[in-house]
């Protein structure tokens, strides 16, 4: 096995391991240490896939940003062990499992009834498009009228978030 | 070298996971993360299908992904947080006023 392949199975591996314990879990704040082990592992397979500023942001964004918002909430909400949740096995769990299992069987056996993409080594153009030369170049020309929409679509979040989560002065 | 497929593969059992996350579990806040891991594994799907391809475009659309799941995660933990100031919980089956 090469260096890439042992690579991308034990980051494969990591991301698997990491997204089941974040579901199952029980106190929320492990579930959230859980989720920056899984980004990580997702950023380390962007890096095989030769996308640098893809896995730059991955981190920056989802591993700092975001995972530091959502233990934010969970030590404002102050959810200690007195408020686990009454979360045990009954029968609209157990049909979820089923539901989700036929679903996970389905998409994978997609590749293998249908033989796949067909596609087995990266682009040569790669390692050009993923660097934060490429990204800007395409951004910045291609999808410059997203890119200012994307900076309405963050205004309308952040009002939102101040409104939503402002205390009601009445 | 990795075929393309590996990666899909991969990419739909973090999704299933992810899916799996949101129909067992019960506390609104893991459901969000449940949510994230799925958004997660669509990027990967993105990220591999541009660099297989050699075109840019997959990678501009994890770009505004990123950008609208920092946008969903601020909203979204405003909700849990005035939900929690109404009802003192984040049990998703005990918020149900909208039902009929």
């Amino acid at each position: 096995m090469s260096l890439e392949q042992i690579l991308f199975f034990a980051l494969a591996f990591i991301a698997v391991a990491s997204a089941l314990l974040v579901v199952t879990r029980r106190n929320p704040v492990v579930s959230v240490i859980y989720l920056v082990v899984n980004f990580f592992a997702l950023a380390g397979l962007y890096l095989i896939l030769s996308a640098q500023f893809i896995a730059a942001i991955q981190i920056i964004v989802y591993a700092g940003a975001i995972m530091v918002l959502f233990l934010f909430v969970i030590m404002l909400l102050n959810l200690g062990d007195e408020q686990k949740l009454t979360e045990h096995l009954n029968y609209r769990k157990a049909i979820g499992v089923v539901f989700v299992v036929a679903l996970a069987t389905e998409i994978v056996s997609v590749f293998f009834l249908k033989a796949g993409s067909g596609l087995y080594q990266q682009s040569p153009k790669a390692a050009n498009i993923g660097t934060a030369e490429g990204v800007g170049r395409a951004l910045f020309t291609k999808f410059f009228f997203p890119f200012e929409i994307t900076s309405i679509l963050l205004l309308a979040a952040i009002v939102g978030a101040i409104v939503l989560a402002k205390k009601r002065l009445d | 070298m990795i075929p393309l497929d590996y990666y899909l593969i991969l990419s739909a059992i973090l999704f299933t996971t992810g899916v799996a996350g949101v129909v067992i579990r019960r506390n609104v806040i893991i459901i969000f993360m449940s949510i994230e891991l799925m958004l997660n594994s669509a990027n990967l799907t993105l990220v591999g299908y541009s660099s297989y391809l050699g075109d840019s475009t997959g990678q501009m659309l994890v770009f505004f992904v990123i950008a609208v799941a920092a946008a969903e995660a601020a909203v979204g933990l405003g909700i849990v947080i005035a939900l929690f100031r109404q009802r003192q919980t984040v049990n998703v089956d005990e918020v149900n006023i909208l039902k009929w």
